[in-house]
């Protein structure tokens, strides 16, 4: 190419290099910098005068005053097409198996590898013919990738009206072979392959309007689903101190969440969680679809010792790929963890562009940058009347677990729901340790609201009996208040609380979690024969014990319905009345038995 | 030839700025002043001023000393003769024996590729009960110890390099007093482990800069034997020390500060620290504890916050013993399944009632009735703490399960225990259940 710009480095700094060029530098272009016989990736941050600031992707020993500096007139964009799903790349979309495959166990710098290597051939069935009319996004024909049928579109980025040239017959084509000729209003010709580039930081915006999420997204885990559920094209964060478990909590999100795809973006964190998901998630079976987990995954993957400004970079690799799998018209949930990793990213960036720091020293621009962000979630409807969704759950690490800081402020000001972890929780081994009565969502959820906000008050009620029992004491407490005491522990500890370990209590379905809440409210409502604390902490102690183990049982197997006789039995002997009138109670109280 | 530099433009901290030309980011240079040679490295290239950071520091430089570039970064020997042998954090021999220049590898090395990455799975078995049962170490396992200044963290830290089932001990001390660094080498020779150590020992007296050195040639050295098949243990002690050195030069190079002073950049200065950690296929493995003293007993602290985020897990040394809230092997789950089948449940539902038992020791300390099931709780607690806690217990894993039943069974009835039925039957011992049914 005879219009690229050339540099020389003048400076280096950490992971940033300023480079002097007398040509052409676009803002946020790629350039690569040659060292040695090596070509380090890096994006322009700033330009002043004929100096501009990069950001290297990767380590920069070595480099010197001198090197040659190639611009490439491009921004930073991942390639899309079929094939993407099941693979594992870093934040620039360098698939990591292959780069394993050329360079052994480490990650030499430089190492560029195509995402969709052209090897790659699927079978191509053509939905239009010659002459038809075409705008960008539209679908020109399929191909089946994995359980999908991956549309093949329009590239976004061609705007305008297009009438088809000539496309190929049903046939097995290389994915980088051209499958269709765009004619343009001037009579140009445009060839189309299955794979086409996209910027990773401009939102994908083909689409006839955004939508209101209203439909839940099961994520089987309880707390979530009844108390503070998520929404499909919804937005939440999971901020927490470590080890209160978020990244199990986004680990079982990952697994049995109900959306067609998800896709994990491992950002700055322990590479060892990453390598969970990825040794596992290939053996493990999606009971929805029949096949591996992996057959509805993608992990980007960049982790904490890798260079920080791929980081960056990751989570928008991420969102692009969510958002062009979601111009098929399928749910996607997007996990990223840390975000906050993310914001630090930035925070060593503008740190060495010795701009003005804000609070802890985080860029001014951080609310807009993280508020953007999540503004890429979102259910959208195209324009032939299908719907796409993508879901953003962040995970947040907040500075000494405290909430009040920039990242986790910045976050809860756009998300739709905040599932706070608490220490207190994580440290009493009551997991997922999202506290209850903290937490909050926008979103409707599973379970009928006014069920919810009964059992909501007697764990508020409980907490204060318990709050108060720490300055009265037991004996100062009446029986009446020790036992809504007691019915709210019953409840954190069968319902809220949920074993991650434990093959059936992992994952609750949302039938089973309608009914679980059921026997919960019935239980709640009753009145007990308990005269004596011993007596009655004795019974709760029993009954959380056969929910415990009823827990464990599959769904309506033969086990399953004996504890749930021996459960009404337990209760028959101990309440005052009888446990039908309870469950009449209830039916009056509550409008929707019928979900129940 | 290297050309010789003469004029050195500025001295600022432990950093001198020369202006020379052909320099790369990271090399290494030698300075030579009246005190002696010292190595420097490149820390900032901007036009023809290159910045270094002066290891044995800055003092008694002069602006007429001698640069000499050397063309290469950060080297250090690997080879079977580093067994045994003590040097300092910049490598030079401190036991007295050659200095040993063949095979050179360079230090901090580019990081391991997460697809080539394995699922930890073996348990390294400690004897300590707080460790083996209830938060298992697991090879490959990267574990800070929190702990607050003069708790024996360094007692504790020799007495796992002493049972831990490893290959190669590597200890890296970073500001290490010079009388702990008499006791772990005394402890270890004691114990016949000297010869599968290898020591990088950075003492309190020695340049700060130095310190900065010691994780790195630790861990490469690390991976080198790891990937020659050994399992290796690396001990760092302590890493708040490296962190308020990386501090310090962060200041000196006038970066803005993020939070207490500390570089924007701590956290991922520490993970490519300790993301080193890692077990090879068909290779050996690195396992790293790093003691992170606590300033103030504050976990909020800057060094130990972004430690916690980074490792997997964390032990909490308070009052000598490993603290159960809190302490916390984030791989246990991995191995704790396969030893046996009470393990988990035993783990988790102790830790409940430990939990409930210092609710109950609140109540007591504030002059509450104790109810009977308080009583219970409070001497479940105090068997807890005497029969497991104490770091002086030493037994196996199994040992340590029978131990927990025993006093699960001594205190309580099985269904106040929460524990799963299944496993009360098969585990609860017979003789005590029929004593403690007579009497309620």
């Amino acid at each position: 190419m005879s219009s690229r710009s050339i540099g020389k480095v003048v400076g280096v700094n950490g992971n940033m290099v300023t480079c002097e060029s007398e040509d052409k530098v676009l803002m946020n272009e790629v350039g690569y910098i040659v060292t040695g016989d090596k070509r380090l990736k890096a994006e322009v941050i700033r330009i002043r005068g004929n100096r501009s600031e990069l950001q290297v992707f990767e380590m920069t020993r070595g480099i010197g005053i001198g090197d040659e500096v190639e611009f490439t007139q491009e921004l930073l964009a991942v390639e899309l097409g079929p094939g993407l799903i099941g693979q594992i790349f870093d934040g620039l979309q360098n698939p990591l198996p292959q780069v394993a495959e050329k360079c052994g166990f480490f990650l030499e710098r430089g190492v560029y590898l195509p995402s969709l290597p052209k090897e790659l051939r699927f079978e191509f069935t053509p939905l239009l013919k010659p002459g038809d009319m075409v705008e960008r996004g539209d679908t020109i024909g399929t191909v089946p990738e994995g359980i999908f049928t991956h549309q093949i579109m329009v590239p976004f980025n061609l705007f305008g009206k297009f009438k088809i040239k000539s496309i190929k017959s049903k046939a097995e084509y290389s994915i980088r072979d051209t499958i269709c000729e765009l004619e343009n209003e001037k009579g140009n010709i445009i060839p189309i392959s299955m794979v086409f580039e996209w910027p990773v930081k401009r939102p994908i915006d083909v689409y006839q309007e955004k939508l209101k999420p209203t439909e839940p997204l099961a994520t089987k885990v309880r707390i979530v689903d009844t108390l503070f559920p998520v929404a499909l094209g919804g937005t939440y964060c999971v901020p927490g101190p470590f080890g209160a478990g978020k990244t199990v909590l986004q680990q079982i999100t990952s697994r049995y969440a109900e959306v067609d795809i998800v896709i994990i973006a491992a950002c700055g964190e322990r590479a060892g969680e990453v390598v969970e998901t990825l040794r596992e998630f290939p053996e493990l079976i999606d009971p929805r679809t029949g096949k591996t987990l992996m057959e509805r995954t993608i992990i980007i993957c960049n982790t904490s010792s890798m260079p920080v400004a791929a980081r960056e970079a990751s989570v928008y690799t991420a969102v692009t790929l969510a958002e062009y799998y979601r111009q098929m018209g399928l749910n996607i949930l997007l996990l990223a963890d840390s975000t906050s990793r993310w914001a630090q990213a930035m925070r060593e960036m503008s740190g060495r562009l010795e701009e003005i720091p804000g609070e802890e020293a985080f860029p001014a621009y951080l609310e807009s940058v993280i508020a953007s962000f999540y503004e890429r979630a979102g259910i959208v409807r195209f324009k032939d009347g299908r719907k796409g969704s993508v879901t953003i759950g962040g995970t947040v690490s907040p500075a000494g677990g405290n909430f009040e800081e920039p990242v986790t402020q910045a976050t809860l000001k756009v998300v739709g729901a905040f599932h706070g972890l608490s220490r207190e929780r994580s440290d009493a081994r009551r997991f997922p340790a999202i506290h209850p009565l903290e937490s909050w969502s926008k979103y409707a959820g599973a379970v009928a609201p006014d069920k919810v906000a009964y059992v909501s008050s007697v764990l508020f009620r409980g907490n204060e009996v318990d709050q108060m029992m720490k300055v009265v004491g037991e004996e100062g407490t009446s029986i009446d208040d020790y036992i809504i005491f007691l019915k709210s522990e019953f409840f954190d500890a069968v319902y809220l609380q949920q074993n991650a370990f434990d093959p059936v209590d992992a994952s609750t379905t949302i039938i089973r979690q309608r009914f679980i809440f059921d026997w919960i409210i019935w239980i709640l409502l009753g009145e007990f024969n308990l005269q004596e604390k011993n007596k009655a902490r004795e019974y709760f102690n029993n009954l959380r014990q056969l929910f415990l183990d009823w827990n464990g049982c599959e769904w309506e197997s033969d086990e399953f319905k004996s504890f749930e006789s021996k459960i009404k039995q337990s209760l028959e002997s101990n309440l005052t009345e009888s446990f039908k009138s309870i469950q009449e109670a209830a039916g009056k109280r509550f409008k929707d038995q019928g979900r129940g | 030839m290297r050309k010789i530099y003469n004029k050195i433009e500025s001295i600022a901290g432990n950093v001198i700025t020369v202006k020379a030309e052909g320099v790369k980011y990271g090399e290494l240079a030698q300075v030579s002043s009246a005190h002696g040679k010292s190595l420097a490295e490149v820390i900032r290239l901007l036009d023809d001023e290159v910045s270094l950071q002066v290891f044995s520091g800055s003092r008694g430089i002069s602006t007429k000393d001698e640069v000499r570039f050397l063309g290469h970064p950060m080297k250090v020997s690997f080879s079977d003769n580093l067994m045994g042998r003590i040097f300092t954090g910049g490598g030079k021999p401190r036991d007295n024996g050659p200095e040993l220049m063949e095979n050179l590898i360079e230090i901090g090395g580019p990081s391991v590729n997460p697809a080539k990455r394995i699922i930890p799975r073996n348990m390294i078995r400690t004897g300590i009960p707080m460790i083996d049962v209830f938060n298992s170490l697991v090879e490959s396992q990267k574990l800070p110890i929190f702990s607050v200044s003069g708790e024996p963290y360094n007692e504790l830290l020799a007495r796992i390099a002493m049972q831990a089932e490893v290959d190669l001990i590597i200890l890296g001390g970073i500001g290490l007093k010079y009388d702990d660094y008499l006791g772990f080498r005394e402890t270890l020779e004691a114990g016949g482990a000297l010869s599968r150590t290898i020591f990088f020992v950075h003492t309190a007296a020695d340049p700060i800069v130095e310190s900065l050195m010691v994780p790195d040639i630790s861990l490469a050295v690390a991976e080198r034997f790891a990937l020659k098949g050994k399992r290796v243990l690396v001990l760092l002690s302590d890493m708040t020390n490296f962190a308020d050195a990386l501090k310090e030069i962060a200041i000196t190079m006038e970066q803005v500060p993020s939070n207490r002073g500390y570089p924007g950049d701590l956290y991922s200065q520490l993970a490519s620290r300790y993301e080193k950690a890692v077990d090879f296929e068909g290779a050996g493995s690195i396992t790293l504890l790093a003691v992170t003293t606590m300033p103030g007993d504050d976990v909020t602290h800057p060094v130990p916050d972004n430690t916690g985020y980074i490792t997997e897990g964390q032990f909490y040394l308070r009052n000598g013993r490993i603290e159960p809230f809190g302490s916390l092997s984030r791989l246990k789950q991995l191995v704790n399944k396969d030893t046996r089948e009470d393990h988990r449940a035993l783990m988790d539902g102790m830790i409940k009632l430990y939990a409930l038992y210092k609710e109950a020791l609140e109540k007591k300390s504030m002059g509450f009735r104790m109810s009977q099931w308080d009583t219970k709780l409070l001497k479940y607690g105090e068997l807890f703490e005497s029969r497991l806690m104490d770091l002086d217990v030493n037994i196996s894993l199994e040992e340590a399960l029978d131990q927990g039943w025993d006093i699960l069974s001594d205190c309580l009835l099985p269904e106040e225990t929460g524990l799963r039925t299944d496993l009360i039957n098969k585990f609860w011992p017979k003789n005590k259940a029929k004593a403690l049914g007579a009497e309620v």
